[in-house]
C-alpha cells in the first residue's frame, strides 16, 4: 500500500487553558473514508480545521502527501487548494450564484481562463446533480441544494483530502439523503475524505474507518463492524448505544 | 424677473456637482481604505484609523476648510478655494464614509472570509472578491444620506467666495431684496439635486439587491 496521503502526528491544540486535543495522530490512506465521531466539544471539528490551517496547532505535525504542511515555510494558501472544506452550516459565498461559487476559487485562486473555469464549474454542479441550479444564488437553495453546492465548490479545486465538517448537522431531516448520497459517491469514486458527522447509517455502511474521539483524544479506531459489533473500550460501547439509540429509529423508519 | 433669477444660480449647479464630486469620491476612497485598515490591520492601524475618525467627525467642515484655506493655503500649499472646499469636505466625508463602510465589513459573516481562505484565497483575495462585495451592496442605503449630505455641505464654499448655488442667491438676495425669491430657488434646487440623488442610489441598491425567494 502507499505511504499515507495524510498524516497528523502528535497534534495538540490549546486554547488558553482549555486543551482541545493533545497528542493526536492519525494516517488517511489514499481513497480512504473515514469517520470521525465523538461526542460534541471533543476536538472533532477543531482537529479539521488544524488539518487545513484554517486554526494553527499548537505542537505536532501535519504531512500531506509527504510534505510537512504545519513547516513554518510552508505556504498555506497553497496547502488549503490540496485540502476542500465542507462546513456545517455551508458558508457560501451570499453574492454569487451556484455556478460562481464554484467558479471562483478557479479563475481567481487557480486563475483558470474563464471559459475553462465555468465548464469545469458546471462538471463539479452536475457532480452533485445541480447542474439545473447554476445561475441561482444562495438564497434561492434549500440547504442540502446549498450544502451540495458548497461540496462541488471544494470539489472543483482538485485537492487531496475532503474535509467535512458536520455537513448535515444544519440540514432538515428530508434534506440529509440528497448531502449524504453525494458523498456516498465520492466515497465511492475513492475520494479521500475525513467526515465528522453524527449519521451513523452513513459511518456504518460507508466508513473504511471509524474513528472515535473523546476528550480531545482518540480512544479508539477500526472498521464499521468492529467498531458497532465488537467495540474495544466501554467508552465507544456507551456512545454508540446512545446514539443508535437516538438515531436508530430513525434510520428503521427510513 | 424670476427667469432671470433662477437662470443665474442655476450657473452654481455645475459648481456644487463639481464640488461633490471631488469631495464625495476622495472620501469614498480614503474611507474605504481607512476603513480596511480598522476592520483588518493590526491594532497600531486600528487605533490610528479610529483617531482619524474621532478628530474629523469632531471638527465642523467650515473650520476646516478655513484652517486648509487660510492657514495652510500659501504656506504649505497652494489651494484655489474651490480646492481647498471640495477637499476639506472631502476629509470630513471620509471618516463618516470610514463608519459606514466599517459597519457594512463588520456585519458580513466571519464565515464568508473562512469559506474564501479554505479555498485557498489569500486574505487580500478573500476581501476583495468576497467580503467588498457584500460590503458595498450593505453600504449603500446609509451612503446615499452621506451622499445628500455632502452635497448640501458643498454649500459651505460659499464663505470662500466660490460662486456655488447658495453664493449665488446671496449675491441676488444682497442686489435686489428679494432674499424669499432667492434662497427659496436655491433651497429647492438644492432639493431637487439630493432627491435626484437618493433616487439614483435606491435604483443601484434595488438593483445589486441579492434575490432571496426560490424562483
Amino acid at each position: 500500500m502507499d505511504s499515507p496521503i495524510l498524516q497528523v502526528k502528535n497534534l495538540t491544540k490549546i486554547y488558553g487553558q482549555n486543551v482541545i486535543f493533545e497528542n493526536i495522530s492519525l494516517d488517511v490512506n489514499r481513497g480512504e473514508t473515514i469517520v470521525i465521531i465523538g461526542p460534541s466539544g471533543t476536538g472533532k471539528s477543531t482537529l479539521l480545521r488544524c488539518i487545513n490551517l484554517l486554526t494553527p496547532a499548537n505542537s505536532g505535525q501535519i504531512f500531506l502527501n509527504g510534505q510537512e504542511i504545519t513547516a513554518p515555510e510552508s505556504n498555506e494558501d497553497k496547502v488549503r487548494q490540496q485540502v476542500g472544506m465542507v462546513f456545517q452550516n455551508f458558508l457560501l459565498f451570499n453574492h454569487l450564484t451556484a455556478l460562481d461559487n464554484v467558479m471562483v476559487g478557479l479563475s481567481k485562486v487557480k486563475k483558470m481562463p474563464k471559459a475553462r473555469a465555468r465548464e469545469k464549474a458546471l462538471y463539479e454542479l452536475n457532480r452533485v446533480g445541480l447542474s439545473d441550479r447554476a445561475d441561482h444564488y444562495p438564497g434561492q437553495l434549500s440547504g442540502g441544494q446549498q450544502q451540495r453546492v458548497g461540496i462541488a465548490r471544494a470539489l472543483a479545486m482538485d485537492p487531496s483530502v475532503m474535509l467535512f465538517d458536520e455537513p448535515t448537522s444544519a440540514l432538515d431531516p428530508e434534506l440529509i439523503g440528497e448531502v449524504l448520497g453525494v458523498m456516498e459517491t465520492l466515497a465511492r469514486e475513492h475520494m479521500t475524505m475525513l467526515v465528522v458527522t453524527h449519521e451513523m447509517g452513513f459511518a456504518r455502511e460507508v466508513a473504511n474507518r471509524i474513528v472515535f474521539m473523546e476528550k480531545g483524544s482518540i480512544v479508539e479506531q477500526g472498521k464499521p463492524d468492529d467498531l458497532f459489533y465488537r467495540p474495544q473500550h466501554e467508552r465507544t460501547r456507551e456512545f454508540l448505544w446512545k446514539i443508535s439509540e437516538l438515531y436508530g429509529k430513525k434510520e428503521e423508519k427510513a | 424677473m424670476f427667469g432671470n433669477f433662477f437662470s443665474y444660480i442655476l450657473q452654481g449647479v455645475s459648481i456644487t456637482i463639481a464640488v461633490t464630486l471631488v469631495a464625495l469620491p476622495a472620501g469614498l476612497v480614503l474611507g474605504l481604505g481607512l476603513a480596511l485598515l480598522n476592520t483588518y490591520g493590526g491594532p497600531w492601524l486600528k487605533r490610528l484609523s479610529a483617531g482619524y475618525s474621532l478628530l474629523m467627525r469632531g471638527v465642523p467642515p467650515v473650520v476646516l476648510l478655513f484652517i486648509l484655506y487660510f492657514i495652510l493655503s500659501g504656506n504649505v500649499v497652494n489651494l484655489t478655494p474651490f480646492w481647498a472646499g471640495s477637499i476639506s469636505l472631502g476629509i470630513i466625508s471620509s471618516a463618516y464614509q470610514m463608519e459606514i463602510l466599517r459597519g457594512a465589513l463588520l456585519s458580513i459573516s466571519g464565515g464568508q472570509m473562512t469559506a474564501a481562505r479554505a479555498i485557498g484565497m489569500s486574505r487580500i483575495q478573500a476581501i476583495r472578491y468576497i467580503i467588498l462585495p457584500q460590503a458595498l451592496r450593505i453600504a449603500i442605503p446609509p451612503w446615499s444620506n452621506e451622499a445628500s449630505i455632502v452635497l448640501k455641505d458643498s454649500s459651505l464654499v460659499y464663505a470662500l467666495g466660490v460662486p456655488e448655488i447658495l453664493r449665488r442667491a446671496q449675491q441676488l438676495s444682497a442686489t435686489n431684496q428679494q432674499p424669499l425669491l432667492a434662497f427659496g430657488a436655491a433651497a429647492l434646487i438644492y432639493f431637487v439635486l439630493v432627491f435626484l440623488v437618493n433616487r439614483g442610489l435606491d435604483a443601484l441598491a434595488e438593483k445589486t439587491k441579492l434575490p432571496t425567494q426560490a424562483a
